[in-house]
């Protein structure tokens, strides 16, 4: 299985990403921001970073890359798509998913081993872990307090879509604990905190992360997000 | 030339925690008047001549497209002579 995984001009996270995916057993396939070609992978991670410098709003310029074209009509065509962090942040410009990422509620760019609560496991990206699941992975942001209008939080809260939630404290200010939301399908999920960091325990407070990118794999075999 | 000016500012219901510590830095240096502060973008858009109503429609749509994000911000377009 090929996952695809974009570099834009300031991405950071691309190599751990693509790292993770072969740690899972999948093939990982670079993408550039600048060519529209998604080279038939089978599904694509938008890796975390400071994409065009976080210029304008984060994520802002890079929704507009050739490379998002092409992502926006096949993920919403089905294909697996996962945002984290800076990805996660285009996923919200882009509005492939509700709301927007702002500055965090402290104000400081935050750095931490966080736990998370995996909400809801019927996703392409968290069918590996089991509903209620708390796992520790690493979280590094300045804008990642989630935030939408009263009537989306319902929607999200109501069809299950909040993915994952912090545990404990509220870490940036994001409305009701939200680390993690997808859109209506499954396909597309948007995740704040960092699963490519927690692949391999030299380098990761522990193995955590790993659960995402299995997820995927399994769904791709399966066809659903199982 | 003419300048376009475009201000974008976070909605009244969202956070701002940037305004917020603007707001706490004044009192620290005497200045005692502000009951809130908001932070905001201006974007100075210069064209040649008078701008066209045409222009003017095609910064609107630009502010909603890329300068402004719907979903947080609102903005406002004016000509600066």
């Amino acid at each position: 299985m090929k996952i695809g995984v974009v570099t834009f001009p300031g991405t950071l996270d691309d190599r751990d990403a693509a790292r993770a995916i072969r740690y899972a057993g999948g093939e990982a396939i670079e993408l550039w921001h600048d060519e529209a070609d998604l080279k038939s992978v089978d599904a694509v991670i938008l890796p975390g970073g400071f994409s065009y410098g976080d210029y304008l709003r984060c994520g802002a310029i890079s929704r507009f890359s050739p490379v998002m074209e092409s992502l926006i009509a096949a993920a919403q065509g089905g294909m697996p798509l996962l945002g984290i962090c800076n990805g996660f942040q285009v996923l919200a410009e882009a509005h492939l998913i509700p709301g927007a990422l702002t500055r965090n509620q402290h104000l400081h760019f935050l750095c931490t081993d966080q736990k998370i609560r995996i909400e809801n496991n019927n996703t392409a990206w968290t069918n590996s872990f089991t509903e209620g699941q708390e796992i520790v992975i690493p979280l590094k942001n300045g804008e990642g307090s989630y935030q939408c209008d009263d009537e989306t939080l319902k929607m999200l809260e109501g069809e299950g879509r909040i993915i994952a939630r912090y545990v404990g404290e509220n870490p940036n200010g994001s409305r009701n604990l939200i680390a993690g939301i997808s859109n209506e399908r499954g396909n597309i999920v948007g995740l704040m905190p960092h699963p490519e960091h927690a692949v391999d325990a030299l380098t990761g407070p522990g193995v955590d992360g790993l659960g995402f990118f299995t997820s995927v794999l399994k769904a791709l075999v399966s066809g659903g997000n199982k | 030339m003419a300048t376009i000016v475009v201000d974008v500012m976070l909605k009244p219901e969202i956070l701002d925690p940037q305004g917020k510590a603007v707001a706490s830095a004044l009192p620290r240096l005497g200045f005692t008047f502000a009951t809130d502060v908001r932070q905001g973008k201006r974007f100075e858009i210069s064209v040649e001549g008078e701008p066209t109503s045409t222009q003017l429609a095609e910064v609107e749509k630009a502010a909603e497209m890329l300068l402004s994000n719907p979903v947080i911000e609102n903005f406002t377009v004016r000509v600066e002579k």
